[in-house]
């Protein structure tokens, strides 16, 4: 609250706020007293005949409350000059106003880019390995998208149906010799039924409710797969996975294979190569369909639902099958993902279906702004690609991922991306502003 | 009244929740073209009663009967989106209920749900695109044209809902739920926060909408003059129960009525009146 009076006062006399300043740097101050007195003020240890001794370090705590008491003060400065504390007042309304006409663009070129990727990196198997990593992130998160960013329903289990994707093209490809692409869309149906399964429960819930409730279905389905040793060989996973082929070629050295049959010497690059473009078109398909299914009346019943699920169902739109829909579509686009990754992979086991896989899919999505497309394409490329930036800072990759992450979400609460794009128009089509799109409720 | 002259016949309707009773034993009958008005003080099981005709609560008693085209339809058997998906009663809400993040057109566009999902073949030839799906939609828009036109929204078709001003949003509702076709339009406190000029635009949209598409209105209101202007018959209402029904001006006479609405006893109140004169 302390902010609101803040700016409340400062509306009135901006400049005279040193008393106000000064009183809150030594509340802060004030408070990290307290916290350090006994976390730095006081060390206790287990003497050497088990006793217990302790000195103090009141130095050490002086240094650290003089800290917080500049800080303080500092950060409030800062705030004042930059204005009322507000998110719109943190970044003027002209550069928003330019992110708006150079994200026309971007989405184009990040395309052509990623289609130039493997050419232009084509001896850089690292860099080709995490494309493919941030494109099968980049296909989740669209996925995630459709149940979260559309029809605003929480799901913190989404990993069920990446894990339901894989296990099903592993089973099918090892057990019946089966082919990538005759099992891919097996693999779809199958988590795309896992998900309805998942909805039928949690349609009268909401917000934090259907949160807790996916997040035990995703546990569930990973202890299932744990357990179940005769079918799934539990945590030991299934291994030799088939690679894809090229309608029926192996990308193999052999004479089989596609180099032999196109007469080029055999490089284990080709097979890198194939993969990236295997998952970026089916990433395309997937934002393909969204953005048909958006124009369509199942996607708008979507966004409707997020808006105000009582308004729907007085316009007479059947909730309960509009629901199922999204965690259908959703589950479809995770299980394709899934196969893709059992494939490339080759190995698969439940240590990679963990909750964290859902929290880091969900983290996409949020950062990239709910709704939006390009948004979430470009917070999988940060979220993913950034954490291998990091790798250079060792321990610290986490704080300094984190300190991003938050500031972030200070710069732009509502994502990246927050504004959404209307589906049908009349004269123009208006970007509408984040303020007015509801979250849904869960 | 026959079928032909009633739209709507509610017998003996009840709603309990608990130990209260909302409404208890209502009977009253909405003529068919006709604008009903159904008024009380707060608290009277007003909008009880429209959330049991709309599908939102189960009655704990007593039937509606919606004379549709295809037979009569028993309201109290469906519920939630049936009502209007089948027996196509639309409604509004006392609390706007748009969808603040999508546009104008958009908001009207959802209310079109049904016909546009037939149309699109559950979705599958809409996303392949067929021909049909496009004059489907073409229409759909066409539609929702021609209600930003009856509104005075057209310029604004492209706007957030949220963005537009009250008044605006008011019509707005009314406009999306009439885009659903409905037969029965049930409106809750349509005039509810709106100023004299507004309040006497949207007595001419509502006597517009009965004598145009013919259909049927159900409304709650406070503002009398909307009331005393438009509606056909009114039906009092206090603790639940039906106090009085009649012509407009029969009603406002009605010493059983004043004495509802200004808390007093019916002597009393008549002993009022009668020193009016």
């Amino acid at each position: 609250m302390g902010y609101v009076t803040a700016s409340a006062t400062d509306h009135k006399q901006p400049r005279a706020g040193i008393a106000f300043i000064l009183k809150k740097a030594l509340i802060s101050a004030f408070v990290a007293l307290v916290l350090f007195s006994l976390m730095i003020g006081i060390r206790t240890e287990a003497g050497p005949t088990g006793q217990l001794i302790y000195w103090t370090r009141f130095g050490e705590l002086a240094t650290l409350v003089a800290i917080v008491f500049v800080g303080s003060i500092a950060i409030e400065l800062v705030r004042q000059w930059l204005g009322p504390a507000g998110a719109s007042q943190l970044v003027p309304a002209p550069v928003q106003n330019g992110l708006a006409a150079a994200g026309r663009y971007v989405a184009p070129a990040l395309l052509i880019f990623t289609l130039l990727v493997p050419v232009i990196f084509y001896r850089q198997r690292y860099i080709l390995d995490l494309g493919i990593l941030v494109l099968t992130y980049v296909m989740l998160g669209w996925g995630l998208n459709v149940v979260v960013g559309l029809a605003g329903l929480l799901d913190l289990g989404y990993v069920a149906f990446y894990a339901v994707g894989a296990y099903s093209y592993a089973l099918f490809a090892t057990t019946f010799g089966l082919s990538f692409w005759i099992c891919l869309p097996i693999a779809g149906i199958l988590a795309s039924l896992w998900g309805v399964m998942l909805g039928f429960p949690v349609l009268r819930l909401r917000g934090d409710y259907l949160a807790i409730v996916t997040l035990a279905f995703g546990e569930i389905i990973r202890l299932v797969i744990v357990n179940w040793q005769s079918l799934t060989g539990g945590p030991n996973g299934i291994s030799s996975i088939p690679r894809p082929t090229l309608f029926g070629i192996p990308l193999t050295p052999g004479p089989n294979g596609l180099a032999a049959k196109l007469g080029i010497a055999f490089d284990p690059t080709h097979r890198l190569v194939f993969l990236f473009y295997v998952i970026l078109a089916m990433a395309l398909l997937t934002n393909w369909v969204t953005i048909r299914l958006r124009r369509l009346p199942i996607g708008r019943a979507w966004e409707a639902l997020r808006e105000d699920e009582v308004a729907c169902r007085a316009l007479g739109i059947n909730t309960t099958t509009t629901k199922l829909t999204a965690f259908a579509t959703g589950a479809l686009f995770g299980g394709f993902a899934g196969a893709f990754f059992a494939t490339r992979q080759g190995f698969i086991s439940p240590e990679s279906f963990t909750f964290q896989e859902s929290a880091l899919v969900l983290a996409i999505v949020v950062l990239g702004g709910m709704g939006s497309q390009l948004g979430v394409a470009l917070a999988a490329l940060a979220m993913i690609g950034g954490f291998e930036l990091f790798r250079g800072l060792e321990q610290y990759r986490m704080l300094v991922f984190g300190i991003a992450m938050v500031l972030l979400m200070i710069w732009r609460p509502r994502g990246l991306i927050g504004h959404r794009a209307p589906t049908v128009y009349l004269k123009q089509a208006q970007a509408i502003s984040s303020d007015l799109v509801k979250e849904g409720h869960g | 009244m026959s079928d032909d002259h009633c739209i709507l016949s509610v017998d003996r309707l009840s709603m309990r929740f608990g130990g209260i009773v909302a409404v208890n034993e209502l009977s009253f009958e909405a003529g068919r073209k006709k604008i009903t008005a159904l008024i009380g003080p707060n608290g009277a099981g007003k909008t009880t009663v429209f959330n049991c005709i709309t599908g939102f609560y189960k009655p704990t008693g007593g039937t509606m009967r919606l004379a549709s085209d295809g037979g009569p339809i028993a309201l109290e058997r469906l519920n939630d989106f049936r009502i209007s998906k089948q027996a196509k009663v639309a409604r509004t809400f006392q609390n706007i209920r748009l969808f603040p993040g999508m546009t104008v057109l958009e908001n009207l566009m959802v209310a079109q749900h049904n016909t546009l999902m037939r149309a699109s073949g559950l979705t599958f030839l809409g996303l392949l695109g067929v021909p049909s799906w496009r004059t489907a939609e073409k229409s759909a828009i066409e539609h929702a044209t021609f209600w930003l036109n009856r509104i005075g929204l057209y310029d604004r078709a492209d706007d957030a809902a949220g963005n537009l001003p009250y008044g605006d949003q008011r019509r707005l509702e009314i406009a999306r739920a009439m885009c659903t076709e409905p037969v029965l339009l049930c409106l809750d406190e349509p005039a509810a926060g709106l100023n004299a000029r507004e309040s006497a635009a949207l007595s001419e949209l509502l006597l517009s909408i009965r004598a145009e598409q013919g259909t049927s209105i159900l409304l709650i209101e406070h503002d009398m003059s909307v009331v005393m202007e438009i509606s056909d018959h009114v039906v009092v209402m206090d603790y639940g129960v039906k106090i009085a029904e009649g012509a407009p001006h029969d009603v406002r006479d009605d010493p059983r009525v004043i004495a509802a609405y200004l808390g007093a006893d019916e002597e009393e109140a008549i002993a009022v009146m009668e020193s009016d004169r």
